[in-house]
């Protein structure tokens, strides 16, 4: 036995293994897109057709009247536009509270730092429905008159905010900091020495360090924020106020009167996350498994 | 998690390992002392505002949840808020007769996910890992389902199911009256069609976590067992799959917290009517359905917190010592 034999034995079965590969890939992952090819399907035709045809026949029009339709009756524009006043914000906000926690217990040892972390992560692992009882009736007694358009913090964008960020900023605390401690502790010794202050370090300092970590987390917290729906459905009352995802379950009652319409809504309601998922991929999949522990 | 991370930055290189202990016993004292009253003041607030909010709005609610278990409360004023003791869980284990069928599908919801995605998903993760072609195309095909949100998946999947014009009757022409297969209506029927959805979406995911933990096999460590004449099959078994530990550890966990936060799809499938009761759609009936039974929801909340923190504490402690060690 030599390495050449055991190249040679590589080498060969490599093709037809190889071909057998690929097209047991290319059926499994046709039959992976089918549901959603298949709504596609359905929203591109004309409702009179397909219930005078059946969903399964050959289309004699294909259109877009659907996902106009679809748009417009339903004022989906104005739910897009709740769901940037909740997911920008929060966003945002997330990553300042969450990377300032990090740069606290990652930078300073100060004994604590191993319980908040274990708090913020545990926190954030809990099953949502865990804490909606109380922090529902937390809402509802906060006035907030002025501030929000509901006069408390229920049924408002600024409720949602804030569980978004506290929610999340778990999850990003917990990256963050592992990110932190990978960085040279020289670089924030010499900056002390030098008398330079706590938050520049963390400001001009660390924070552009994690540049690539904030960039994933970023675009996960902006598809999860976005996908949301359970924080909405319960402290948001008014359908007006709900983000789009949320509002999707009002609007299928409403304004989807048929199937067709109902896939074309749904694949609009998608089509933000899409293009986030396309353009920053790499983005997405290196944030999620940057801190594989979340739920 | 930690492995990933350090396998994903750059600036890992930078920190030698065995100049770190002591230096991090050091450091921190000459950090301390060189601060200024102002510096202490900003970095209390740094540390201190997310850590009010986030444990105000997590961990105060969880622990009020738990003690609104023990009373019963209907949410007008304080001073209606009545010590039940027990009672609560008592009628909740007795005389509900729908929460031991959620506890018994949530326990399904677990066994199938980790019995059926999952090692598909880590099928997948392996033949994609070869350096085939178009391995980027078939990972975007599969993980496609995760990134659209679960209510999005929802409203699909009824496409598919919809009795009068679903895909699945259509096609095997159950769409008549008097032959409907009533995919979510039928209690028999609509757990098991939920999670084919579930399962839909937890096989991308499984995939990329095991696609990442296969990054970070050491390759000498195939090339070896290849040497020593071992198949493919048996390449994995004895030398890949046991490597991938500490994925699995992960795997597990995020299954767990999967099965017990199953409720989007559930909701907009059928609100989780008969058949597809679970514990967070029974807690978020009790408030926002007719009644609002605060002590009663919450007791269920405790429930399903204490499984929580069963897997989640042990799983972190584990983490966290491990983070230490390294």
């Amino acid at each position: 036995m030599s390495t050449a034999d055991a190249l040679a034995k590589q080498r060969t079965p490599v093709r037809p293994a190889r071909i057998l590969l690929h097209v047991f890939l290319v059926v499994t992952s046709l039959a992976w897109l089918a549901p959603l090819l298949w709504a596609i399907f359905a929203a591109l035709r004309p409702y009179a057709e397909t219930s005078n045809k059946g969903y399964v026949s050959w289309p004699d029009k294909l259109n877009f009247d659907n996902f106009k339709n679809a748009f417009e009756q339903s004022d989906m524009l104005h739910y897009f536009g709740n769901t940037l006043i909740i997911a920008v914000p929060a966003v945002l906000i997330t990553l300042l509270l969450s990377s300032m926690v990090a740069f606290y217990v990652s930078r300073f040892d100060f004994r604590l730092n191993i319980f908040l972390l274990l708090v913020f992560t545990a926190g954030n692992l809990l099953p949502q429905q865990v804490i909606i009882t109380p922090l529902y009736r937390m809402y509802l007694l906060i006035d907030l008159p002025g501030i929000t358009a509901s006069g408390k913090l229920y049924d408002s964008a600024l409720g949602l905010v804030l569980i978004h960020v506290a929610f999340q900023s778990g999850f990003c605390a917990f990256v963050l900091s592992n990110y932190m401690r990978m960085l040279p502790h020289e670089l924030t010794e010499a900056a002390l020495v030098d008398g330079a202050s706590v938050w520049r370090m963390y400001w001009q300092i660390v924070l552009p360090l994690c540049k690539p970590a904030m960039a994933a987390l970023a675009t996960l917290l902006s598809i999860w924020i976005y996908n949301d729906f359970f924080w909405a459905i319960v402290l948001i009352s008014t359908g007006e106020n709900m983000p789009i995802t949320s509002a999707l379950n009002n609007l299928s009652g409403q304004y989807f009167t048929d199937p067709n319409l109902v896939a074309a809504g749904a694949l609009l309601t998608a089509i933000p996350t899409l293009i986030v998922y396309f353009v920053l991929q790499r983005q997405f999949v290196s944030g999620l498994t940057l801190g594989a522990n979340k739920g | 998690m930690t492995t990933d991370t350090n396998m994903k930055s750059p600036e890992a290189a930078a920190v030698p390992p065995p100049g770190r202990a002591p230096d991090k016993k050091r450091v921190p004292r000459g950090h301390k002392r060189l601060l200024t009253r102002r510096d202490r003041i900003t970095l209390a607030f740094m540390a201190g505002v997310p850590t009010v909010l986030h444990v105000a709005l997590v961990w105060v609610t969880a622990i009020a949840s738990i003690a609104l278990a023990f009373t019963s409360w209907d949410g007008i004023g304080f001073s209606s808020i009545k010590w039940v003791g027990l009672d609560n869980f008592k009628h909740l284990f007795s005389d509900n007769p729908q929460f031991w069928p959620a506890v018994e599908h949530n326990i399904i919801w677990f066994v199938v996910l980790i019995l059926i995605p999952t090692p598909m998903g880590l099928f997948l993760a392996v033949q994609l890992d070869k350096k085939i072609r178009f391995s980027r195309v078939y990972q975007t095909a599969f993980f496609l389902p995760v990134v659209v949100s679960l209510a999005v998946t929802g409203f699909v999947w009824q496409l598919v199911y919809n009795p009068d014009t679903g895909l699945i009757n259509s096609l095997i022409g159950a769409n008549k009256p008097g032959h409907y297969i009533d995919w979510i209506g039928d209690p028999h029927l609509n757990l098991w069609a939920v999670l084919v959805a579930a399962s839909w979406r937890h096989t991308g995911y499984m995939m990329i976590l095991y696609l990442a933990g296969l990054k970070g096999v050491d390759p000498s460590l195939r090339e070896a067992s290849a040497l020593d004449g071992a198949n493919e099959w048996q390449t994995f078994k004895s030398v890949i799959f046991p490597t991938l530990r500490p994925t699995n550890t992960v795997v597990l966990v995020v299954t767990i917290i999967e099965a017990l936060r199953a409720f989007d799809l559930v909701f907009v499938f059928n609100k989780g009517a008969q058949g597809t009761e679970l514990l967070s759609i029974l807690i978020t009936n009790n408030i926002i359905g007719e009644s609002s039974r605060i002590g009663y929801g919450s007791a269920i909340a405790v429930v399903l917190l204490v499984i929580s923190l069963a897997v989640i504490i042990p799983y972190l402690i584990a983490t966290f010592r491990k983070e230490r060690q390294a």
